[in-house]
């Protein structure tokens, strides 16, 4: 793989990442808890939607200088199949009940905040300016998670449970966040991507703090959902994408390039 | 379940300089969540730099009933309004 080849596809991991749980959060809509939440969730799916765009458009130029011709951010969200995509598995994690949900989204926040304030120093110009702009809406999305992990850890006992239910259904999805293959590591070595093992630390670290503030047990299992370079990253995917997918990409399958 | 979260007043400042201004209230379990929603509720178009929220059980109103005696004594009283005053010439805009 050429130096452009792996940009594009680290460009599509963070991409189709940002897109596909902008498309979970938007599922919320119409069918929030409260109509602050409603607002809320939707809010943050749309700032993972914008990044998302933009990681997307600057993949279709990258995409274009090592293959003639590149997909714009549309093609690219709405015309590749589920094994073309190469988002986290933690992303397409059905919303399930709202503690699921600010389970994933909080596992996510920490990580992303993190990684984001490590790709604004990225020896790329493109990505550091995406990246700069994105860790802001990122350090508000990390405090609102953390602030419902919390709330609905330290609430009552049924909150309590959900919490900690969600918590320990999703651990085994954090894993893939931290695990680099040869492309990360290729772009790693150039110093356009942090060490994503450098990030395990200052994560566990993080997320530490507000699951005991929030009276609840930190997962300890060890086996990890697609850490073995086997993961969403490489295409791998659960079967929850399809599904997904089917209901995001329908529109521009059923009437190509309809727009409005 | 938002019957159960206390109501709170939103007043967002728009800019350096001008006072906060009521935009409206919400629902939230807390005075942090209060302050959250209402940034998620009232500024998403960049309408402010500063949030304020207040419990609306907090806050002390008067009463319909009592209109007439707070307010209809000031109706007749002209000399309360600074308008008997010869303007200087020159001044444009007092």
């Amino acid at each position: 793989m050429t130096g452009d080849e792996s940009l594009f596809e680290y460009l599509l991991r963070l991409g189709d990442t940002d897109v596909v749980l902008a498309q979970r959060l938007g599922e919320w809509i119409g069918h929030g808890p409260v109509l602050e939440e409603d607002i809320g969730l939707a809010n943050v799916g749309l700032d993972l939607l914008g990044q998302g765009r933009m990681w997307l458009s600057l993949a279709g130029e990258v995409e274009a200088r090592f293959r003639g011709t590149g997909r714009d951010e549309d093609q690219l969200a709405f015309l590749r199949d589920g094994g073309a995509y190469r988002n986290l598995q933690l992303a397409e994690m059905p919303n399930g009940d709202f503690a699921m949900t600010m389970a994933r989204q909080f596992y996510f926040d920490q990580w992303h905040t993190l990684l984001l304030r490590e790709l604004a120093h990225s020896a790329e110009p493109r990505i550091a300016e995406i990246a700069a702009k994105a860790a802001k809406e990122a350090a508000y999305h990390v405090e609102r998670s953390a602030d419902w992990i919390v709330r609905l850890g330290d609430g009552t006992a049924e909150s309590h449970a959900r919490m900690q239910r969600a918590l320990d259904a999703l651990w085994p999805y954090t894993g893939e966040m931290f695990a680099a293959d040869a492309v990360e590591q290729a772009l790693a070595a150039a110093g356009i991507v942090p060490a994503l093992d450098a990030l395990r630390d200052p994560w566990h670290a993080a997320v530490a703090a507000v699951v005991t503030e929030a009276t609840l047990a930190l997962p300890s299992g060890e086996w990890m959902q697609g850490a073995q370079g086997r993961g969403g990253t490489q295409g791998l995917h659960t079967a929850h994408l399809g599904h997904l997918l089917a209901q995001m990409q329908y529109l521009q399958r059923a009437y190509p390039g309809a727009t409005w | 379940m938002s019957t159960e979260w206390p109501l709170w007043e939103i007043f967002i400042r728009s800019q350096h300089g001008l006072a906060h201004k009521h935009v409206g209230s919400l629902h939230a379990p807390d005075a942090e969540l209060a302050v959250k929603n209402a940034r998620d509720v009232y500024t998403r178009r960049n309408e402010g730099v500063s949030i304020w929220a207040v419990r609306s059980a907090d806050i002390v109103a008067s009463s319909p009933d009592d209109r007439e005696a707070l307010f209809d004594p000031a109706g007749s009283k002209v000399y309360r309004h600074p308008t008997f005053f010869p303007m200087p010439d020159g001044v444009k805009h007092l």
